[in-house]
């Protein structure tokens, strides 16, 4: 989900068109009082946790060398899978929305279709394909290739559950823009790649910038389907929500927290990055969220 | 189409004048046919090759560059050789911000601007490519009244003075005629008839052709010996030679007057009467149902539910 | 001149926009190696098996204990999750209050944050000795390690949906309604369930869906707070994981398909959800 919804003004409402004021009190009340138990305070939980012991401690989890490790692999398959799901998502977005043919309505829901597969049969897939007892194993295997308990696998995997990202934000926002501005450039003598650059980029650059940054938040947090598909090999396959998992698993809550935080921080930062360039363009970004 | 002209392509919405606009500047490609430039077959030349200037129905001026960028656009894609240096191109925009009266406006951003002025700002862009044709789409049709007006003297002139080749597409019957050295009208996709503007209006084509220059009202005649009887009646108008038999007569609100029952091709009872524009209207209800408006000059105002005849006193015919 | 103009029925309406074909093909090339090839490869593996063979795995106590707990605390969680959503949704685009932005970016928190870090934080807070776990206790209740944990990290993750899809419907509507059925004698109350409430019902639904399938697919922010125990706080994802650890291939994918077919069902419901609303409203 990426749904950009833009946060218009309250505008002064005549009181026959609004709660009474208790009404609205409890209801706000409410409202805060379930946000806050229910997101924030896990959010909280995280730091406190981390920094239960201290800085030191909350400074010793980061100078294992297989918590640093995770963080390389996860930055790797981040820096592969983001930007291979922005090119998909802007030919995708360009053959949609610029163009009509038949079945177009079928390919948007089978873009749209990782969205509604569970994390861990999105990892179970590739194990199927490309694992030991998968339908290309043998040839692999006879090959020396290693797709599954790899490097492959886990960009793979991670590539499946951000898959729609970019596509699905940016399909909307080009289908409200129509095709005038590029028809005009071409009547003006534009070669096609003049055209996108000048004209079509410059119109989708804060809807796309706002997909990466959810895509990369995905891809950086992936847990179900990388945790079907790495194997769990400290210093080699584990990302960093892996690296979580297994240091909570051993009871070493400090380090678990302190290397979750990381995660939560970026989180964070995605939310007020996020957050800005709504408020600052919301118009262009709205196209997304009417798509329901 | 001559050089140098200005055509109006006139027709009702869905009779594809817009589609044909497209094609000639090779945004769509014809199912069959051939647009010629010049002597030169260019239906197979591609959009960018053409050097048609396009102004769109809705400008589609390019949101985030300002009014000089986007004027420049057009000079600025082409490549190395054939572009001029930054200079030329400042002083192009420069001559063209002149043209359109815009010149305080070069670093405005397109939402900054009135209807009116981005109409003209697509003007200009179209105009920097230096066209062998000017197309405009319904260039006055998201503009209101008075802009429209003031938009279509502007539009005549600037025309008059570059001698630009420009064909433009409309639906309003008294722009095209106001403004274009000849009219095309197009009808379900076929062109009824092409010819100057009093051409037009004097002896058109078809019923279709007449029917969609302005109000008409529509009689059952009979057609006999190069005259046309209505009501057994004689009118004025001539029938051509050859046409016997029944057949329809169009005439024009103003071709109507009102008439002693004995001297009547048609009656009916006034519904209503209003003033505008100093001549007086009335809809007059006719016997078998139909209501006709009728113009006639200022006179005392008829009262509804008096019953009138209408005498005929000019209008074409055409078979039934 | 140009011919009578017909309607054609092509595969592909001719354009002058360059790139269909690049865009097309590279489109066409990512969906089916990423995607569709894997996807089918699960189905070839499922149809492998068989109806009976599915069957069969699906009525294994076990697994039929999973699948009960997987959808019948999902659609509890995502029942909760719309109300408190659509509550959420109405104050935000309703009442003017301060920090309403920020209220409002923490709605997206689940979205963003990851799920494994989601999870560790969910059990920490209501383990029995963690700050809400505690007072919980107290009451004689125990969150963590028991279906009540997976309900809770079911709310925190379908919430994001279901104020999501209300919450551009609750903006779009137009005031004048509401005063209009203020003149015509109506209550508040009554505005509310007879004006407003009607046409946001298949907002609900969706929301209500959309929670639900993401539900029923977690994994992540559930293993961690719900105890994992065979038979009573399992859930099916989980299960998968174990199957494949024991390289049980068969058991994996059973599971597997039983649950794309939910995730393909709840999908046509949406999709059936919206056309109704098109037809009935004019809108999604």
């Amino acid at each position: 989900m990426s749904e950009a919804a833009a946060l218009p003004r309250v505008s002064p409402q005549p009181a026959v068109a609004t709660e009474g004021r208790p009404v609205r009190w409890v209801l706000t009340a409410l409202a805060i009082g379930f946000l806050a138990l229910f997101l924030v305070l896990p959010l909280i939980t995280v730091f406190a946790q981390a920094f239960a012991k201290g800085w030191d401690a909350y400074r010793a989890a980061f100078d294992e060398p297989d918590a640093r490790s995770a963080i390389r692999l996860t930055l790797t398959v981040a820096a592969i899978a983001v930007p291979f799901n922005l090119v998909f998502g802007v030919a995708a977005s360009w053959a949609i929305a610029k163009f009509e043919f038949v079945g177009k309505n079928l390919l948007v829901t089978l873009i749209d279709l990782p969205f509604s597969v569970s994390p861990v049969v999105s990892g179970l897939i590739y194990v199927l394909l490309f694992g030991a007892q998968g339908l290309l194993g043998p040839w692999l295997l006879a090959n020396d290739i290693q797709i599954i308990f790899a490097l492959p696998g886990i960009v793979l995997a991670t590539i499946f559950v951000t898959f729609p990202f970019v596509a699905r934000q940016l399909i909307p926002l080009m289908q409200e823009q129509g095709n005038a501005e590029e028809e005009a450039a071409l009547t003006l003598g534009a070669s096609g790649w003049h055209v996108f650059r000048t004209v079509t980029l410059p119109n989708i650059r804060w809807a796309l910038l706002y997909s990466v940054l959810l895509c990369n938040a995905r891809a950086m947090g992936e847990f179900g389907a990388v945790a079907v598909v790495s194997g769990h090999i400290r210093g080699l396959t584990n990302t960093i929500p892996l690296h979580v998992e297994i240091l909570y698993n051993e009871y070493n809550f400090v380090a678990s927290f302190a290397v979750a935080s990381v995660l939560a921080s970026l989180a964070l930062v995605t939310l007020v990055i996020k957050s800005g360039l709504e408020w600052r363009y919301s118009d262009e970004l709205a196209a997304g969220a009417r798509r329901h | 189409m001559r050089a140098g002209e200005l055509l109006a392509l006139l027709g009702p919405s869905g009779s594809g004048k817009t589609t044909l606009l497209r094609v000639i500047a090779g945004l769509e490609l014809p199912d069959r046919g051939r647009i010629i430039f010049g002597g030169d077959d260019a239906t197979r030349l591609p959009v960018q090759e053409r050097a048609v200037g396009f102004v769109f129905q809705h400008y589609a001026l390019f949101k985030h560059m300002s009014v000089a960028e986007n004027i420049a656009y057009g000079l600025n894609a082409r490549k190395r050789p054939g572009r001029p240096d930054k200079a030329e191109i400042k002083r192009r925009v420069g001559d063209l911000l002149d043209l359109i009266k815009l010149s305080g406006f070069a670093d405005r951003y397109p939402s900054q601007l009135s209807g009116g002025q981005r109409q003209r700002v697509a003007l200009a862009r179209a105009l920097a490519v230096e066209p062998r044709v000017l197309l405009l789409d319904e260039p006055f049709g998201a503009l209101d009244a008075q802009v429209r007006k003031d938009l279509r003297r502007w539009l005549r002139e600037i025309h008059d003075r570059t001698g630009q080749t420009t064909i433009f597409v409309t639906h309003d019957q008294d722009e095209a005629l106001e403004l274009s050295d000849r009219v095309a009208v197009l009808d379900k996709g076929r062109l009824a008839q092409v010819g100057t503007p009093d051409e037009v209006q004097e002896a058109p084509a078809s019923a279709t052709v007449l029917k969609f220059l302005g109000d008409t009202i529509e009689v059952e005649a009979i057609a006999e010996g190069g005259r046309v009887f209505v009501n057994g009646r004689p009118t004025p108008v001539a029938a051509p030679p050859g046409l016997v038999g029944p057949v329809k007569l169009y005439a024009r609100p103003w071709q109507l007057r009102f008439a002693e029952p004995e001297h009547a091709h048609v009656e009916g009872v006034v519904r209503t009467s209003y003033r505008t524009q100093g001549r007086q209207r009335i809809e007059v209800d006719r016997a078998e149902g139909k209501t006709v408006v009728v113009e006639a000059a200022n006179s005392a105002r008829l009262a509804a539910g008096r019953p009138v005849g209408l005498q005929i006193v000019g209008g074409h015919v055409f078979a039934d | 001149m140009p011919e009578p103009l017909r309607p054609r029925r092509r595969l592909m309406q001719p354009s002058v926009i360059p790139g269909f074909g690049l865009a097309f093909g590279y489109m066409l090339t990512c969906l089916g190696l990423i995607v569709l090839l894997p996807l089918a490869a699960l189905v070839a593996r499922a149809s492998g098996l068989g109806l009976s063979g599915i069957w069969e795995v699906a009525t294994d106590p076990r697994v039929a204990a999973a699948l009960k707990v997987s959808f019948g605390i999902s659609i509890l969680a995502a029942l909760t999750a719309s109300t408190f959503g659509f509550l959420v949704a109405w104050v935000l685009t309703r009442y003017d209050f301060p920090g309403r932005r920020v209220v409002d970016a923490v709605v997206d928190l689940p979205f963003a944050l990851p799920t494994a870090v989601a999870g560790i934080a969910l059990a920490s807070l209501y383990a029995p000795n963690g700050l809400v776990g505690a007072q919980l206790a107290k009451l004689g209740i125990q969150a963590a390690y028991t279906p009540l944990g997976i309900y809770i990290a079911m709310v925190f993750i379908g919430l994001p949906f279901a104020v999501r899809t209300v919450q551009p419907l609750i903006v779009e509507i137009d005031r004048e309604i509401e005063e209009a059925s203020a003149t015509l004698g109506a209550d508040r109350l009554h505005t509310l369930t007879r004006v407003i409430l009607p046409p946001l019902i298949p907002a609900v639904l969706t929301g209500f869906a959309l929670a639900f399938a993401r539900g029923v697919g977690e994994y992540g922010s559930i293993i961690f707070i719900a105890g994992n125990l065979p038979y009573v706080s399992e859930i099916a994802p989980l299960l998968i994981v174990i199957k494949l650890s024991e390289f049980d291939y068969k058991g994996a994918c059973a599971i597997a398909v039983i649950m794309l077919a939910i995730s393909f069902a709840t999908l046509l419901a949406i999709n059936l959800i919206q056309a109704w609303s098109r037809r009935r409203f004019g809108y999604v």
